[in-house]
């Protein structure tokens, strides 16, 4: 009986310490879905410190959004959809009296696993930078964000750049410009608007797959050497992003004439290439190093004081960390947006998006939030889910990620009609009649 | 005539990559009749080893020196607390077993030693040399010497040495040896050890092509099709079979590729393999079980 009751004393004492400080504080919640093992984990671990370095900054120097705590919680995923999509399911409802106000999907796969379920839910998904491109018309994709970057300004940005270095739009008539993508839903992603470029500029339009994962791609670079293109547009994923710039450097092409995107521009793209991967150029949406001020504040409060997520601090302002920290600020400032107009209080899926859909980030604000040249002006509106659509471009020296522009914008105009086509086939397809915002009330 | 050619070596001299991964599973398979689902895992966790001490500052021969001194630690290891707690168990058992034993190297490794991708040079530079028009990677052909090395350390090993002899009775019948006083243990930790060296091999060859990270461990899905092709328990099956993958998907990738949009080398090496099933199922060099019913 006395064993009995000091365990009951010793359960009881735990239990209190597990009660959360007071009742009236509920905080915010938001799922992460990660994946820190496995094959992309060398991306993830970065990717992740940025996220959770962010939000306990926000949560303990500025005392949460508004006031409001973050209460962010992980989920392994290995970069499965099928996990993420279970994970969806177990967090949807929120947790501690938190709704949930939004759902990082933290890849492209998932993101599609998930595009007609939260839908239904009405839970803002949210991709930076990937996603499906369509969702960029926010009247036939309500609840997802693929904000800042889609695959089509993904590709207009890369020709962009390359315009810029032939000297001018006209100089690209003649030339050959070879897309040398991973064979996937995310390789084949910026096809259209690359066609669409092609017809525009003349320049002539050839595509390469390589199959995943792309670690023997000599036939791919021999095709290349034999159909002499002037630029490669490199839009490979993880092992294949090394594998293609050192059989490009063995068939003799310059790595100074290859761009990569998004995906295929981080330090372990880079370091594994050695010397094969030095001025090889990449979109950066998410540009590498620690020359802004929000590193200047988080090396400050957070790594000097032992509070860092990072497991090798040299890896600080790595691409795939300043990617973590954008995302979390794109989060952050989309909540501050929402807790202004509903109040300082936890929001649901419906009120995320209204926060998402009236995010506004201006120079001013960048400023303040110390991301002036890591992050893009952005303006989200009901009807356009990107926001942003330019990137920077940095290319490798051997050692670090060198910023060589300033942001490149996509052409809009040339890119929101196949968009929205793309979206009204969707809706049509899927008898989903766009809504009209502006008829909205909120 | 010199495009044909400079693809056919080119595939030729790849495909020699995918043989050493194979040589890891015939060595175990040999031995045991335990396909070892782990062996990705443990070229992972040699790859990642040596290239922690060399970041760290090991000189290659003292990294080289402790990798090895730390497979035959594992060896060791799995021998004693997983194969032999199994022992006469069926070779699903053990191959799910094997299946478990990848998830815990993979993550013991990745958790010890993170999951940043690494570089790794061992100074063989990844250049064209030219042979007239054709060009052929420096890299692919000192690979390729390498295998050949492996295979006549390999063969030495098996026909010359008493631990060949007695690991060749164990493959032959595994009763019979014991009868005869043959530790079986032993040699089982030998073999997963030698296994486990050329994992380390194929391992920095991998990782110096392709970076020192996780998907190390996913080359093993090449070895797979080079096994059935050249039979699960012969080296040089494993190189012959590793010779057809590469040759065979270089060419189909460059010429039937482009028909089919592309992208064709991961299928098409495992359709050979399938045809190789219906022809000759042990494979061109595996040893034909036959068994009275």
């Amino acid at each position: 009986m006395k064993r009995l009751l000091v365990a009951a004393l010793l359960a009881g004492t735990l239990l209190s310490g597990l009660t959360p400080a007071s009742a009236d504080e509920v905080s915010q919640y938001i799922p992460l879905p990660t994946y820190r093992v496995g094959a992309y984990a060398s991306s993830g671990e970065l990717w992740w410190a940025g996220e959770r370095d962010y939000f306990r900054y926000i949560n303990e120097v500025e005392g949460g959004v508004e006031g409001v705590k973050l209460n962010y919680e992980e989920f392994e995923t290995e970069w499965s959809p099928d996990r993420t999509v279970e994970v969806y399911e177990r967090v949807k409802a929120g947790k501690d009296g938190s709704p949930l106000a939004f759902f990082f999907t933290h890849g492209t796969p998932a993101t599609y696993a998930l595009l007609e379920k939260a839908a239904a839910d009405k839970i803002p998904l949210i991709d930076p930078a990937g996603g499906k491109t369509e969702t960029v018309d926010g009247t036939v994709f309500p609840y997802a964000f693929p904000l800042l970057f889609s695959y089509y300004s993904q590709a207009s940005t890369g020709i962009n750049y390359i315009a810029e270095k032939v000297g001018g739009f006209d100089k690209l008539r003649g030339l050959k410009i070879a897309t040398v993508y991973h064979d996937s839903a995310y390789g084949r992603a910026s096809q259209p608007a690359v066609e669409v470029l092609a017809k525009k500029y003349g320049f002539e339009n050839i595509q390469i797959p390589v199959a995943d994962p792309g670690n023997e791609q000599s036939p791919q670079w021999r095709q290349i050497r034999e159909q002499k293109p002037d630029w490669v547009f490199l839009r490979t994923w993880g092992v294949s992003t090394v594998v293609a710039l050192k059989t490009a450097q063995r068939f003799g092409f310059p790595a100074d004439h290859i761009i990569g995107d998004v995906w295929a521009g981080s330090e372990s793209d880079a370091i594994p290439a050695g010397t094969a991967a030095i001025g090889y150029s990449a979109l950066a949406p998410y540009p590498g190093g620690t020359d802004f001020e929000i590193h200047k504040r988080l090396k400050a409060e957070i790594l000097d004081k032992g509070k860092s997520d990072l497991r090798d601090q040299k890896l600080f302002g790595a691409v795939n960390y300043n990617i973590g920290l954008v995302n979390a600020a794109l989060a952050v400032e989309a909540l501050r947006t929402g807790y202004k107009h509903f109040g300082a209080r936890p929001l649901n899926g419906e009120e995320g998006r209204w926060a998402f859909e009236h995010l506004t980030i201006d120079d001013k604000r960048l400023e303040e939030i110390g991301f002036k040249g890591l992050l893009q002006q952005i303006k989200i509106t009901p009807t356009d889910h990107e926001g942003g659509g330019a990137a920077r471009i940095q290319s490798w020296d051997g050692e670090k990620w060198v910023l060589q522009t300033d942001w490149i914008k996509a052409d809009h105009e040339l890119l929101n009609p196949l968009i929205q086509a793309g979206a009204a086939a969707y809706a049509k397809e899927n008898g989903i009649t766009p809504r009209t915002p502006e008829t909205e009330t909120n | 005539m010199n495009m044909f050619l400079e693809t056919l070596i080119g595939g030729l001299l790849a495909g020699t990559m995918y043989s050493l991964v194979a040589i890891g599973f015939v060595l175990i398979y040999k031995a045991s009749g335990v396909f070892n689902y782990a062996q990705g895992s443990l070229l992972l966790f040699a790859a990642l080893t040596f290239v922690t001490l060399t970041d760290q500052g090991v000189p290659a021969l003292g990294a080289i020196a402790v990798t090895i001194g730390l497979l035959v630690l594992t060896a060791i290891t799995i021998e004693k607390l997983l194969l032999r707690p199994l022992t006469n168990r069926s070779p699903m058992t053990l191959f799910m077993a094997t299946l478990g034993l990848s998830y815990v190297v993979e993550g013991v490794a990745q958790g010890i030693m993170g999951s940043q991708v690494r570089a790794l040079n061992l100074g063989i530079d990844d250049l064209p040399i030219f042979l007239g028009d054709i060009m052929i990677s420096q890299f692919d052909l000192i690979a390729a010497g390498v295998a050949l090395a492996i295979v006549v350390v390999l063969s030495l090993l098996f026909n010359r040495t008493r631990i060949g002899i007695q690991l060749r009775g164990v493959a032959d019948d595994t009763r019979a040896a014991l009868s005869l006083g043959i530790d079986i243990n032993r040699i089982w930790q030998i073999v997963w050890a030698v296994a486990g060296l050329v994992g380390l091999v194929a391992g920095l060859l991998w990782g110096a092509r392709q970076g020192v990270q996780f998907s190390l461990s996913l080359v093993v899905l090449k070895a797979l099709p080079v096994l059935i092709i050249g039979g699960f328990t012969s080296i040089p099956g494993a190189i012959v079979g590793g010779l057809i993958v590469g040759a065979g998907e270089s060419l189909a990738e460059t010429y039937i590729g482009p028909y089919l949009g592309g992208g064709i080398t991961p299928w098409f090496a495992y359709a050979l393999a399938l045809v190789f099933l219906f022809i000759r199922p042990a494979g061109l060099f595996g040893e034909r079980q036959i068994e009275r019913v």
